[in-house]
């Protein structure tokens, strides 16, 4: 589309380019649908053409084409490096080096557990272990703390310049921000310590008894053994993971931390938007930028263009005929399409003048905002990551 | 179109599902609408606690009682802490005093931490909602495309963990309702875009090798409207022709490039939308039956946005 007067504005001082310029980890986060990812790699590709040094692309659930688009036949969880050629292809010589990475909670949970077991035996056991399994690939809220956990490993190894990540898709966004603290939490918790005695020692303890009548009639022995002897294997990892747990939420308050929140103009993911930039306020998280994303074109918010479609659903009979010409068809002909030809411009006014107004409202708050059309096609390579990340650069 | 649809109303229990931003809550209020407009008495419930499943009826935000929100249709909002007590209660004949205090915050620790038990008690007070004939319909807001399927998965994995006790007695007759294609179906929701459409068949395999629930239906939502007919779409690239321009706008008192592009930018919006629609069509087995909601121009919150919907439904499910 990218014509004329639909061309993204900058409302206030400061650009994506700086804030990418400034620092060093920048988060993307917004409601399912509105083109994060896309978004998050575009300003990646953008900063790597640009600014130069490493740049790497952290992401959490890629659609394939977004893989092809970097030249990537599949993510991994190890990073790798998109081939120079396909900048080169684009037109573009960039001054830096891309990477992309795709998270892999279930490597990531066992790359931890390596790290912080104890001794073999221990990391052998928890791999092992049927509940470890069940709660590393289905517990919902272990994406959000591996998310948070891969990236401040990355940082702290000094390997990139400016890592971009994706955030994992949660009905609720700030469950992310909470991850680590929650998951220290729960390793200093007092249920955890009681589940970690010797199940025989609980068993003889008036206090716990009732409790451990009616869970064994519940849940069965047996499954009671099995959660207590998880536990206990993971809590040989107590330490470890508290520290590391508190080192990252560390990373999120840094200054060289800054969150950009992505958004569509629809009501939904604007309120969503509204809620995550306040709970970033709250925790004094840095709200570096808003990118409100398939922005319809503002030619459906000007008067004399609607009042063109109303003519036309007026009198699209009349003008017909004014119009008329042996090459268009019969005069009813053109007039059905020039009624739909103004319907269908009336339909989509409807749509973009609500969003102009939750724009203004959710524009307000951070100083960088950027927006870029709706792009009629998907994008499949990287000259349309790059021609995406040209509309919300500057 | 098969007729297969036909019986989705007839089932007793569907999750409604699929990626975040679809329109998977309004499409959830509209089927529970229809529900009860059809005379069924029905139940509508959200699993996430931050859902918004209310506004789509204009209701105060739902709790784990369901009320009464227009004659026949409840609403409720999932709550594992209480399902637990309630489970309590009405099965293991725990007293009063045990349900409260210490003890419960050690069981919902239990529940928490446990694989699988969280999953359990939503879907086992839904499926309790219906083994005892409380509602004839219960529509279910589900979790979005991650989770689902552990969640319908949970009660047969649960069989699997724990050989013997209750739990084992209980998840026996979730896993024999849950496998009953005339009592419960998932419903998947997608839009005509390539991640929606991607996730959606992803899923629509692993509902079927993971789990025993029956695909009852996927509804593409936000299918925009078709400009123009046979022949038309010629007739329009010749009105972009600069003569035509010209005559056109002095006809109009303004220029009419940007009305013309608008119907261009619908037009390609269509097209490549309806690709990701074949795209759907194609790549999933021929035996699910796919519904097509419309594109709400004017309102797309509110009960407004549920009743338009819940129309387009009972239009497409030839009521």
């Amino acid at each position: 589309m990218a014509k004329r007067d639909d061309k993204p504005s900058l409302e206030v001082a400061g650009t994506l380019e700086q804030l990418l310029a400034t620092k060093e980890i920048v988060i993307s986060c917004g409601s399912g649908g509105v083109g994060k990812t896309t978004t998050a790699a575009a300003a990646g590709a953008m900063a790597a053409a640009q600014l130069g040094g490493k740049v790497l692309v952290l992401t959490v659930d890629p659609a394939k084409r977004l893989a092809n688009a970097l030249g990537l036949e599949r993510f991994g969880n190890v990073e790798r490096r998109v081939p120079s050629e396909l900048f080169h292809a684009a037109g573009v010589e960039p001054r830096g080096e891309l990477y992309a990475a795709m998270l892999d909670t279930k490597e990531s949970w066992d790359a931890l557990v390596r790290t912080h077991a104890p001794d073999p035996q221990t990391r052998d056991a928890i791999l092992a272990n049927p509940l470890y399994k069940n709660i590393t690939g289905k517990f919902v809220q272990s994406h959000d703390y591996i998310a948070m956990e891969r990236l401040h490993e990355i940082h702290v190894s000094g390997r990139y310049d400016l890592i971009i990540v994706d955030t994992p898709p949660t009905r609720n966004a700030i469950d992310f921000l909470e991850a680590p603290e929650r998951m220290a939490d729960f390793f200093s918790s007092r249920l955890l310590r009681w589940l970690i005695t010797p199940y025989r020692s609980r068993l003889v303890n008036a206090a716990s008894r009732p409790f451990y009548n009616v869970a064994d009639r519940i849940l069965g022995s047996q499954f009671l053994e099995d959660i207590a002897e998880f536990f206990i294997l993971f809590h040989t990892m107590y330490d470890g993971f508290v520290e590391r747990a508190r080192a990252v939420t560390r990373t999120l308050e840094d200054r060289r931390t800054t969150f950009v929140v992505v958004s569509t103009l629809e009501e939904a993911p604007v309120r969503e938007a509204e809620f995550f930039i306040s709970a970033l306020d709250q925790r004094d998280f840095h709200l570096g930028a808003l990118v409100l994303n398939k922005v319809l074109p503002a030619y459906f918010l000007d008067d004399a263009a609607a009042s063109v479609a109303e003519t036309l659903c007026r009198k699209a009979e009349p003008i017909a005929e004014e119009v008329a010409d042996p090459q268009l068809g019969e005069a009813d002909h053109v007039a059905r399409v020039l009624h739909e030809v103004g319907e269908s411009f009336l339909n989509y006014r409807v749509v973009a003048t609500r969003e102009a107004e939750q724009r203004k409202e959710l524009g307000r708050v951070p100083e960088i905002v950027a927006s870029a059309p709706f792009f009629e096609t998907d994008i499949y390579d990287l000259a349309g990551l790059l021609r995406l990340g040209e509309r919300i650069w500057r | 179109m098969a007729p297969a649809p036909l019986e989705l109303l007839d089932r007793r229990l569907l999750f409604v599902t699929g990626k975040g931003g679809v329109g998977k809550t309004s499409m959830a209020a509209a089927l529970a609408l229809l529900g009860s407009t059809h005379g069924k008495r029905t139940l509508a419930c959200e699993v996430d606690a931050k859902g918004n499943l209310a506004d789509f009826f204009e209701a105060e935000p739902n709790t784990f009682s369901p009320r009464e929100l227009s004659p026949g249709l409840f609403a409720m909002a999932m709550n594992t802490e209480e399902s637990l007590k309630e489970y309590l209660k009405l099965q293991l004949k725990v007293p009063l005093l045990a349900r409260i205090g210490p003890f419960a915050r050690s069981l919902d620790f239990v529940a928490n931490a446990a694989p699988g038990v969280k999953e359990i008690l939503t879907i086992g007070k839904l499926l309790w909602e219906v083994r005892e004939d409380h509602y004839d319909l219960v529509v279910v807001d589900a979790s979005a495309t991650g989770h689902i399927v552990g969640q319908l998965a949970a009660p047969e994995a649960i069989n699997e963990l724990v050989k013997v006790g209750r739990i084992r007695d209980q998840t026996r007759w979730m896993v024999d309702l849950l496998s009953d294609p005339a009592i419960v179906g998932a419903v998947i929701v997608a839009t005509p875009e390539e991640m929606p459409v991607t996730e959606t068949l992803e899923l629509v395999g692993r509902i079927r090798s993971e789990t025993q629930v029956d695909l009852a239906a996927v509804i593409v939502n936000k299918v925009l409207p078709e400009l123009f007919g046979r022949g038309e779409e010629e007739t329009f690239q010749r009105l972009r022709e600069p003569e035509l321009v010209s005559a056109l706008s002095r006809a109009t008192g303004s220029s009419i490039e940007p009305v013309l592009d608008a119907a261009e930018l619908a037009v390609t919006l269509r097209r490549t939308r309806a690709e990701h629609i074949s795209r759907l069509r194609t790549e999933m087995s021929a035996d699910v039956p796919m519904l097509y909601m419309p594109y709400l121009f004017t309102r797309t919150h509110g009960v407004r946005a549920t009743r338009t919907l819940a129309e387009a439904l009972a239009a497409e499910l030839g009521y």
